[in-house]
């Protein structure tokens, strides 16, 4: 676990040799993966291949059994709780349902992590920057609504907003498209490419959706039981013949 | 079977003592979060008023109704206001008020916390960068344990209220006497060690409730599951604390 890799510069995220289990259940196998400081990765897989986890573990969620992660040029593993929580402001993270605090409005969910880790703005500083980013995902109108008043696209919206908000240098998509209708998972996939034009970040965005991965996608690694399968650009998978591949492009 | 029951016991207790040991380190560190920490001595203090008033009232008039015969028959029944309170400041009131505690406080953070554990939401603080534990969990456990023994010295005096007029059914006295007749026998060593123990009542209320709630992971199940056994530990704590506090007071005063 606490080899010592060699970063390449550039690099946001870099794993080596991860594994993980629950008990008996081995849901990651000697994953080795890298992400550039300017580039969109997607993970595809089924459901239940290891990809949320995955993701969790790089953002230390979830605690990775073997292996190394550096995020940003810091080994998660070895960070304790307090060092962890100052590079998890550089990582932006949106869950699969939005995970807004229910007992907030749209505004409060935003001004809660910014009151905690951007003391030194002022109020109108931080209006300002939660109109900003509230207008960059559309969201502007639904500042003063709480979450249960919102659409399922509009609470990823709102999540995707409060991760904006704090300038991350890295965003995790937990299934951004999952549960939603077609012409809302388009604004999603837009969105995620106007995030990384707008903000210059990095991302992983981790979906079993084949459009979004199309649309999205710099490079792609596809999952399956935990390991990796392949990895390439949207032409390079396409031409793989490997049954599950096929099952992704049919 | 049995063995694995005890390992499990012995898991869940290391658990709670890791919980604990980081609730305590949050409670200490800064920025502490004081308005989060106000909000939640309205919600467990407050909001408990009305329950607690009722309760104490009615538990005060019955214990005085249901004894004063018995004492009446010894020719004691002058000694009924000092025997009710003595009852009620000892043991009655700080068990009972803290068993109320837990099945209100303790299950509204229990299912508070379960919630937004299943739904993420304490995921999302954790990657935003805020720590949970100490926003969500050194509040509430700081909160119940300032809170629970301010409940008691109230219900105790609803109780007294309560026997007044329990005790005046029967016979004629003025309030003042009868608190005067009340507070005649009370000393201050049975004060203090009721007074002790509601704090540590308080303390793991709030801190177990917290755990149960904290911890969960089976979906919607996890958050009935969580709501229940944070008033069955949080009960079964109030008895075991109750039990050690006797003992210590009983070696201390002998």
């Amino acid at each position: 676990m606490n080899k010592v890799p060699i970063i390449p510069l550039g690099h946001a995220i870099d794993i080596e040799g991860v594994n993980k289990s629950f008990g008996e259940n081995h849901v990651l196998h000697d994953i080795n993966l890298k992400l550039s400081s300017d580039e969109n990765l997607v993970i595809l897989g089924r459901s239940g291949t290891g990809k949320s986890v995955l993701i969790k573990c790089i953002v230390g969620l979830e605690k990775y059994d073997s292996g190394v992660i550096y995020v940003l040029g810091n080994n998660i593993g070895t960070m304790d709780e307090f060092d962890l929580n100052d590079l998890r402001k550089d990582i932006g993270f949106l869950f699969q349902g939005g995970a807004l605090y229910d007992s907030m409005t749209v505004e409060e969910n935003l001004l809660f992590s910014l009151e905690r880790n951007a003391r030194h703005l002022a109020r109108s500083e931080m209006n300002d920057l939660i109109d900003d980013v509230l207008e960059s995902v559309g969201l502007l109108d639904a500042k003063f609504m709480m979450p249960v008043e919102l659409s399922g696209g509009m609470k990823k919206r709102a999540g995707l907003a409060r991760t904006l908000v704090l300038k991350p240098k890295v965003i995790l998509y937990d299934e951004p498209t999952t549960g939603l209708d077609p012409f809302t998972s388009e604004g999603i996939n837009e969105l995620i490419l106007s995030v990384k034009e707008r903000y210059k970040t990095a991302s992983i965005v981790v979906t079993h959706d084949m459009k979004t991965a199309k649309i999205t996608a710099d490079r792609m690694i596809i999952m399956e039981r935990g390991e990796i399968l392949a990895r390439g650009s949207y032409d390079d998978l396409k031409r793989i013949d490997n049954e599950v591949i096929r099952g992704f492009f049919n | 079977m049995f063995r694995e029951r005890l390992y499990r016991f012995f898991i869940e207790l290391s658990n709670i003592s890791v919980f604990t040991g980081s609730t305590l380190k949050h409670i200490f560190k800064r920025p502490f979060e004081s308005k989060e920490f106000v909000r939640q001595l309205f919600e467990t203090g407050y909001k408990s008023f009305g329950l607690i008033s009722l309760t104490a009232f009615i538990m005060g008039l019955v214990l005085t109704i249901q004894t004063r015969p018995v004492m009446a028959e010894f020719g004691a029944e002058s000694w009924v206001p000092a025997m009710v309170l003595i009852a009620i400041v000892v043991e009655i009131g700080p068990v009972i008020t803290a068993l109320l505690f837990a099945g209100k406080v303790g299950s509204r953070i229990g299912a508070e916390l379960s919630s937004m554990r299943v739904t993420e939401q304490i995921d999302a603080m954790e990657v935003s960068g805020v720590y949970p534990m100490r926003y969500l969990v050194a509040t509430r456990v700081l909160a119940t344990t300032i809170m629970l023994p301010v409940l008691v010295f109230y219900a105790d005096f609803m109780a007294l209220l309560g026997s007044y007029l329990g005790y005046t059914m029967h016979n004629t006295i003025g309030l003042w006497l009868f608190i005067r007749e009340a507070f005649d026998e009370l000393y201050f060593y049975d004060l203090l060690p009721a007074t002790i123990k509601t704090f540590f009542f308080g303390f793991f209320i709030g801190l177990l409730s917290c755990y149960k709630g904290y911890t969960t992971n089976k979906g919607a199940e996890g958050v009935g599951l969580a709501t229940n056994m944070a008033v069955i530990l949080s009960s079964l704590s109030i008895f075991i604390i109750d039990l050690i506090a006797v003992r210590i007071t009983e070696i201390i005063v002998r």
